[in-house]
């Protein structure tokens, strides 16, 4: 339990008149930005929590973090966390947050955006941000869609799914998000649900402590896009639907969850489709020296040191 | 392998206007520097990949152009004064970006060592063709500074004046130079450290609980928090309201959006330049920039020569134009002639500021080689309209 959780309680007749009770991460929050933008059911607050409390497990220090944002639903987390926090392009918070790196190796920057920011307009950057070991924390928040605009088909969204450019179903494949990562150099690999919030606290805890290109996938509901056009309903009934998702997609009597937990490398199964269980886990975690290590050691080669 | 220099190497060389703009940004601070190899203006990578590691700098290869300008911004914000470098092709792709350093009021330079275009076009050779591109490029409205050296020790000059105009107004700059300046090679005179000043962006003078991201500061400018300076700063390319919160509505653009016009329109004493010659009798002016504003200058000579009463306007900063000096330049001429490598951009601008007062005369090129004084010289000595070279 979070420290300071106990003192939450649900507002009813009773408690109306009591005094406002903090939430425990107010510290760590903007309170001047709230309400927030997220629809009902949405998974990107969770992400959020989840983040915002793994970083102070971590002991990053506050005045250190910088997140920097794409557009897209899961990009506005810079207007809510209280840390610098940079709101850019479609796509381009990857290359941002390099520059931001590079001009202070003493901060530690964060780029939390969606599957169609960092993987359609964006996914060159990623793939040489990770091929660099660009000391970066990249946190996906995908939902499948493009939410923002209304629920349009994008890289991840599963072969089958309905969304408002595929009406008659997606007919193009999906990337795998944690295949992809492995592949081009990411140093930490690992996927998580909204509904796994203490294992995606425990991740980013991990992850935060670590140095070099590191990704993390958060499955979150969009439940008035994607979820509406799918037929899986609330926020709340697509976290059953990573509970045990055949139930939901209609085989009579469902089969049990099939959360799986694998480490360093097994990444076999770990495509999602649609009536397909989902892997989640964390996938790598490996050192390779990042992009300022390597800088560092050719600045200390000593001229002719290399002979030809 | 050569031993370390200096981040300023004071005295004479024999470089490249694309090697003297490298040494321009180094001399102004510029640590920093995020591109792409492009001809004609690879140089400036290769010069910033030698020198920076050897000064405590950090140059790094992008995957393309919009990674390039993504990290200058990025690196801005973390403090660094940083720069990129491009030619038309990258050039395009910047554009989305360089709205954003100016929404988010990043400083930062952009070079364009212009070629000939449309889309390839002529990659190696001359062209002065970005320049609408470098004022009305990126969407949305927005006030765009540009200089336009003529030599590579105006590209050295002015890549420092520039660096001073980024930072004092919190905005991108351009240089645009062009494919000759880039590849000629001249003397170029580097002073002294500290003979040319950058005058520094203005840090917060409040603590962080006063601090607000876009509250207007002298000259329009907002006081710049740092990234990691314990200011949690919140910065946004959404129309946002002092705090830096999002706020997309009429009213808070209306506040804005002038803000930001006014802050480089009204603060020409910052960057505004220009070179008149035998403007004050002058029945013909000849307007022109960057390598042509070298031709401009012989046809001006060898027009007096024969008794032509020509004058020189030479705008060193194209954007925003000169308007001022130019009508004070042209207030005798019965003609003004306007020579560019383009098919007629620049003019257009001066066609506005002087509302028919006189005839104005287009001296125009496609691209691919200079114009040379002799061709402006005949537009001078003739009555006609138009005056296309094809």
């Amino acid at each position: 339990m979070i420290p300071g959780n106990e003192e939450h309680r649900a507002r009813t007749p009773e408690t109306e008149n009591a005094p406002l009770r903090r939430h425990p991460l107010d510290s760590v929050l903007r309170s001047d930005a709230l309400p927030h933008i997220w629809c009902p059911g949405c998974g990107i607050g969770v992400a959020l929590g989840a983040f915002l409390q793994g970083l102070e497990r971590a002991g990053v220090p506050r005045d250190k973090r910088v997140i920097v944002g794409g557009i897209g639903c899961s990009s506005r987390v810079v207007y809510y966390a209280k840390t610098d926090a940079y709101h850019t392009t479609h796509g381009r918070a990857i290359p941002f947050a390099t520059g931001i790196k590079l001009a202070n190796p003493s901060l530690h920057v964060t780029v939390f955006a969606g599957d169609g920011d960092l993987f359609a307009i964006g996914g060159n950057h990623f793939i040489h941000a990770a091929r660099r070991n660009m000391d970066l924390l990249v946190v996906c928040i995908n939902n499948f869609n493009y939410g923002m605009t209304g629920g349009q088909s994008g890289p991840t969204t599963p072969h089958d799914a309905k969304t408002t450019t595929t009406p008659l179903g997606c007919f193009e494949m999906p990337f795998n998000l944690p295949q992809l990562a492995a592949a081009v150099g990411a140093v930490y690999v690992a996927r998580w649900t909204t509904l796994d919030v203490r294992r995606l606290r425990d991740c980013f805890t991990e992850a935060a402590a670590k140095q070099g290109f590191r990704f993390v996938e958060v499955l979150a509901p969009c439940p008035v896009s994607f979820g509406k056009n799918n037929d899986i309903g609330s926020g709340l009934d697509e976290m059953e639907y990573y509970r045990g998702l055949e139930h939901l997609w209609g085989s009579p009597g469902g089969l049990p969850a099939r959360i799986e937990v694998r480490e360093n490398g097994d990444l076999s199964g770990t495509d999602i489709s649609l009536h397909r269980p989902i892997v989640v886990g964390k996938f790598v975690d490996r050192v390779r020296p990042t992009f300022l290590d390597n800088y560092q050691a050719v600045l200390k080669t000593p001229p002719g040191g290399k002979g030809r | 392998m050569t031993p370390a220099r200096a981040a300023v190497l004071t005295g004479s060389h024999f470089m490249l206007g694309d090697q003297a703009c490298a040494e321009g940004a180094l001399y102004a601070g510029c640590r920093f520097f995020a591109g792409y190899p492009i001809t004609p203006a690879t140089e400036i990578a290769e010069r910033m990949a030698e020198r920076l590691p050897e000064i405590g700098g950090q140059y790094i290869q992008m995957e393309d152009e919009i990674g390039s300008i993504a990290a200058v911004l990025g690196a801005s914000v973390a403090g660094a004064r940083a720069m990129t470098a491009t030619s038309g092709p990258g050039f395009s792709l910047m554009q989305e970006n360089l709205g954003l350093g100016f929404m988010m009021e990043v400083p930062c330079v952009v070079v364009d060592v212009q070629r000939g275009g449309p889309s390839t076009g002529l990659p190696t050779s001359v062209g002065q063709q970005d320049m609408m591109q470098a004022r009305f490029g990126s969407h949305g409205d927005y006030a765009a500074i540009a200089y336009a050296p003529s030599s590579p020790q105006e590209a050295f000059e002015q890549t420092i004046a520039a660096f001073s105009t980024a930072e004092q107004l919190r905005t991108p700059v351009l240089v645009m130079m062009d494919e000759v300046v880039g590849h000629m090679r001249e003397r170029v005179v580097i002073p002294e450290e500290g003979k040319r000043s950058v005058i520094p962006r203005q840090l917060p003078s409040v603590p962080s609980s006063e601090y607000r991201p876009y509250r207007v500061g002298e000259r329009l400018v907002p006081e710049m928090a740092l990234a990691g300076g314990g200011y949690s700063v919140r910065m946004t390319g959404l129309t946002h309201d002092e705090s830096g919160r999002a706020v997309t509505d009429a009213q808070t653009q209306a506040t804005l959006l002038p803000r930001l016009l006014r802050k480089v329109l009204e603060n020409r004493e910052v960057y505004e330049q220009y070179e008149l010659r035998q403007v004050n009798d002058a029945e013909v002016l000849v307007v022109a920039y960057g390598i042509t504003g070298r031709s401009a200058t012989g046809a001006v000579e060898l027009a007096r020569s024969r008794g032509i009463r020509a004058g020189l306007f030479r705008p060193r900063t194209v954007w925003p134009f000169p308007a001022e000096a130019l009508l004070q330049a042209a207030r005798k001429a019965r003609r003004v002639v306007v020579a560019e490598i383009n098919m007629g951009q620049v003019a257009l601008e001066v066609e506005r500021l002087l509302e028919g007062k006189c005839p104005v005369v287009r001296v125009t090129s496609p691209g691919g080689s200079v114009i040379t004084p002799e061709e402006i010289l005949e537009a001078l000595g003739r009555g006609r309209k138009e005056k296309a070279r094809a």
